[in-house]
């Protein structure tokens, strides 16, 4: 078949594309895969049925779910206020978002935890009300939201802007009173936006580590993530670190699948282009 | 008449307190969650004085981890810079089997936790990996040395320019690179010509976020550093190090270090929102992407 | 229930939306507001809505205030340009929106609101498209489904805000002859905007033209187009050719032109005069001197561009295409033109301005041709 392509480098970036994911992130991908396949289904369990390391599992997810609805809740409020109303530095607050995506976790981490100690600036009010967060999961939490707050508030933002005014006024004149056309015009039509935040909130708190193990104590049983139970297992014996790698690299990728469907489910309502 | 016609009716005073009350909320929230990190960095830092904090900075450890901090940026941020461009050509240019797969594993990195992108290059050059023998054997080391850290940020930040490219150059479409064709141009004159003029600020932009994080990286490259102080630390490692260790004097260390990668992040900010502003039409729309 | 609006103000930081108007809508008509845009109709049109509200003047619908109730408590329903329609509901959901945001009690039953809506779907001819979105329907059927919507809480007036400006021009000759219909069938109070005269002429029972946040004039389509009140409404509505005129002696001319005898009794030294194409006749012997300069052909009826012997002036003069042939004109021909009515609005001697009030129809030659 005799079919040119109009515009040339198809051959070079392609190839180099390819060759360059291949060897940085295919490559490295197969190793864990291999490693994991070697270990075999019961041998894996085993791995990961210790108290130990399902207590980090479940703090690792469970935080994450709680870190990620707080986000969802907050971030609307965030985006909300961002969008409709005007007040004298709302753009300096408005850059300050991505503050979280823009720190290093490990500033993040140390800064959260001079905070939230009990001798740190507001640790030494909170501990003798019997609030303690650093050194405790809530610290956790604290560092999960932190890492994942501008997921929620930039994935809303832009829907809400887009969002004309129009459907509102259309649901006022239909006789809907301000909450009806907010839980059942606006809050359906942010739901995709809302749930993709939320998804993308969820799967960088489950995998988060450098902001998390200064606050967190990393009390065994306690207050240990499994990202950190995998770094200290790299020391002993790589087959444990794998079996807990691929735990959570499977998690990540059912997310992605979920986001891209969410993606599609809010296309659902968008225009056809004809 | 639609853009100025909003509400003349007096917002009943129940309406405007809430709107007063949820914006405190929110400033006040935003002050405590997200300003006071920032700012305790700063005054931890300087507690000692400004004396104390120079030199601090300037202690040989911390310059040497400033320095590995540059170098690996300065490899990893070209390479993905080159690789982002080659990729968002070959991903809006050209119709090709497999292309929603190769986009999916350009994103991969960014839903992968830091600890195991230094996992994966553990188990391929660490002692018992797969190539680790072999490496021994020849004494190339990998893993707890400068080339792990190189490769595993390589690895974290690989997305982002081509996660701004992407979106624009399709949003663009090739009709101008067509009508350059047919003129007459070269593939690099068409390249250098029109191509990069119209993506130079989601370029600047991508490039300014792969630089952030490749100089804030600190999970994956905890993974495979090894820790070895003046020689495998970068400056998030150099902050971990000084934070555990005993005496205060390291405590104000760590926050010191750490207020020059908070100055970056700032400064990362501040471009960044120029960018946005300035260039908002230039800039891809982006969903808000990893760190 | 008459619908009055008096004295109606609406300022915006940088000029005047509406500026003192005044309208009474009777029950059952069928009302074309007709602008430019920024003319304030939209303004006008959201005031009634409840969605924007005048800085003076009042609304009432037999004798109550409107303007004290809010957009949810006045019984009105609005078709928006772009529709508005909820993107995340189905037609059907949509439709029922307005009965499902009831209060409890004033909720009709499930089976009702499903009744109603089926109803209204063969009513605006969208059976079968109940389940599908906002997104799968064309522009066309969108519209429909904003009007069964807007009619669905069954309101006591129904604003349009420009109903067919998003619509093909086929679509929208043939939506405009169902909306008259349906409007026929269901006697609603129906007030709509648009900057199209021939839509408001052809559609409304009355027409108000708007200008700068006022109304220039409220009339029947033919009392627009016919007797137009002001010099905006005779150079706004239809095409009309204008002329300066001055008084000499007891006479009103145009260069050579006599347009017949001064009767405003020497108040006024200049006038304005817009005759319409069609109120322009040719002849062959008397009349203004002219030269015919293009023929524009146009289906039945022949659009003819003249220049007048004396003033070089380019008019307009529409005739038969029928007449056309049977004169056999060609171009560069040598004819007379005859002015069989001309509206003319008399300036005021300082300021220049046009005295509407003191408004003339001409005929300057009285035999036609």
């Amino acid at each position: 078949m005799y079919r040119r392509r109009v515009l040339p480098g198809f051959g070079l970036s392609l190839g180099y594309t390819l060759a360059y994911l291949g060897l940085i992130v295919l490559l490295p991908l197969a190793a864990l895969a291999l490693k994991a396949s070697g270990l075999g289904l019961s041998q894996l369990l085993q791995l990961l049925s210790s108290p130990r390391t399902l207590a980090a599992l479940r703090l690792s997810f469970g935080g994450a779910l709680i870190a990620a609805v707080f986000n969802v809740l907050v971030g609307l409020l965030v985006a909300w206020v961002m969008v409709r109303y005007r007040f004298p530095g709302r753009r300096l607050l408005d850059a300050l978002i991505d503050l979280p995506f823009a720190l290093p976790t490990a500033v993040a981490g140390i800064a959260l935890t001079a905070i939230y100690a009990p001798n740190g600036w507001l640790g030494q009010w909170l501990v003798p009300l019997g609030i303690q967060i650093a050194y405790t999961p809530l610290g956790v939490l604290l560092a999960m939201a932190f890492v994942g707050f501008p997921f929620v508030v930039r994935t809303v933002q832009p829907v809400l802007e887009a969002m004309d005014r129009d459907v509102e006024e259309a649901a006022a004149s239909l006789g809907a009173t301000r909450l009806q056309t907010f839980t059942r015009v606006i809050l359906p039509m942010l739901m995709p936006a809302l749930l993709t935040g939320f998804a993308l909130a969820l799967a960088r708190a489950v995998g988060e580590y450098g902001s998390v193990i200064f606050i967190a104590g990393n009390i065994p049983m306690r207050s240990e993530i499994a990202p950190l139970l995998i770094v200290e297992k790299i020391e002993q014996e790589y087959a444990g670190a794998a079996a807990l790698g691929v735990v959570m690299l499977c998690f990540s990728f059912v997310l992605l699948i979920v986001i891209a469907q969410l993606q599609r489910w809010s296309g659902r309502w968008a225009e056809r282009s004809t | 008449m639609r853009t100025t016609a909003h509400v003349s009716r007096p917002v009943s005073w129940q309406r405007r307190a809430l709107h007063v009350l949820l914006i405190l909320a929110v400033v006040c929230f935003m002050s405590v969650f997200l300003l006071l990190p920032l700012a305790v960095v700063f005054v931890e830092g300087l507690r000692g004085g400004i004396a104390a904090f120079i030199d601090t900075i300037g202690q040989r450890e911390a310059l040497a981890s400033m320095r590995l901090t540059l170098l690996v940026a300065a490899i990893a941020v070209p390479l993905n810079l080159i690789f982002g461009v080659a990729a968002a050509w070959a991903m809006t240019r050209f119709q090709f089997r497999g292309k929603a797969l190769l986009g999916a594993f350009i994103d991969l990195p960014f839903s992968v936790s830091p600890v195991i992108s230094g996992l994966l290059y553990v188990l391929l050059f660490g002692a018992q990996g797969w190539f680790g023998p072999w490496l021994e054997q020849h004494g190339v080391r990998i893993i707890f040395a400068v080339p792990s850290l190189v490769l595993v940020t390589i690895f974290i930040t690989l997305p982002f320019v081509a996660r701004e490219l992407i979106p624009l150059m399709q949003a663009q479409g090739s009709e101008e690179e067509e009508a350059a064709r047919v003129l007459g141009a070269t593939g690099w004159q068409m390249f250098f010509r029109v191509t990069l003029p119209n993506i130079r600020w989601a370029l600047m932009y991508g490039v300014l976020l792969c630089n952030a994080r490749a100089m804030g990286e600190f999970g994956a490259v905890s993974v495979v550093s090894g820790h070895i102080r003046g020689l495998t630390t970068t400056m998030p490692l150099e902050i971990e190090m000084l934070y555990n260790g005993y005496n205060e004097y390291d405590h104000i260390g760590a926050f010191a270090v750490a207020s020059l990668l908070a100055l970056l992040a700032l400064l990362t900010l501040a471009v960044k929102t120029l960018l946005e502003w300035r260039y908002s039409d230039q800039i891809a729309p982006h969903t808000p992407g990893g760190h | 229930m008459t619908l009055l609006l008096s004295h109606l103000s609406r300022h915006f930081t940088d000029a005047a939306a509406l500026d003192d108007v005044s309208l009474a809508i009777a029950p059952g008509e069928f009302l074309a507001l007709l602008g430019s845009s920024g003319s304030g109709k939209t303004t006008l049109l959201r005031i009634l809505a409840g969605l924007d509200y005048p800085q003076s003047g009042s609304v009432t619908r037999g004798g109550h205030d409107l303007l004290s109730m809010n957009a949810r408590e006045r019984k009105v329903g609005l078709v928006f340009q772009h529709y508005a329609l909820f993107r995340h509901l189905t037609v059907t959901e949509n439709i029922a929106f307005g009965l499902r945001v009831r209060p409890r009690h004033a909720r009709p039953s499930r089976t009702e609101i499903t009744d109603r809506v089926e109803k209204l779907l063969k009513r605006v001819q969208l059976e079968g498209y109940g389940g599908r979105y906002p997104a799968q329907l064309s522009g066309g059927q969108r519209q429909r489904v904003a009007l069964a919507r807007a009619l669905a809480v069954e309101p006591d007036l129904l604003l349009l805000d420009e109903p067919f400006g998003a619509l093909d021009a086929q679509v929208r000759i043939a939506l405009r002859r169902w909306l008259r219909n349906l409007h026929e069938e269901l006697g609603l109070t129906t007030v709509f905007v648009t900057h199209d005269q021939e839509e408001a002429l052809e559609l409304a029972d009355r027409v108000a033209v708007m200008n700068r946040g006022r109304i220039e004039q409220v009339g029947s389509p033919e009392a627009i187009y016919q007797q137009p009140a002001t010099p905006f409404v005779c150079e706004f509505i239809g095409k009309v050719n204008k002329f300066e005129l001055q008084r000499e002696q007891d006479r009103m001319i145009c260069g050579a032109l006599d347009f017949g005898a001064d009767l405003w009794a020497k108040r006024y030294d200049r006038a304005v005069a817009y005759i319409r194409p069609e109120h322009l006749a040719l002849a062959t012997d008397t009349g203004w001197k002219a030269r015919l300069r293009h023929i524009y052909l146009a289906g039945s009826v022949a659009h003819l561009e003249l220049a007048l012997d004396t003033s070089e002036q380019l008019i307009e003069v529409d005739v038969a295409s029928e007449d056309l042939l049977r004169l056999g004109l060609q171009q560069g021909a040598e004819l007379y033109v005859q002015a069989r009515t001309a509206t003319v609005f008399p300036l005021a001697n300082d300021t220049g301005e046009a005295k509407s009030e003191d408004r003339r129809v001409l005929r300057p030659h009285q035999q036609p041709y």
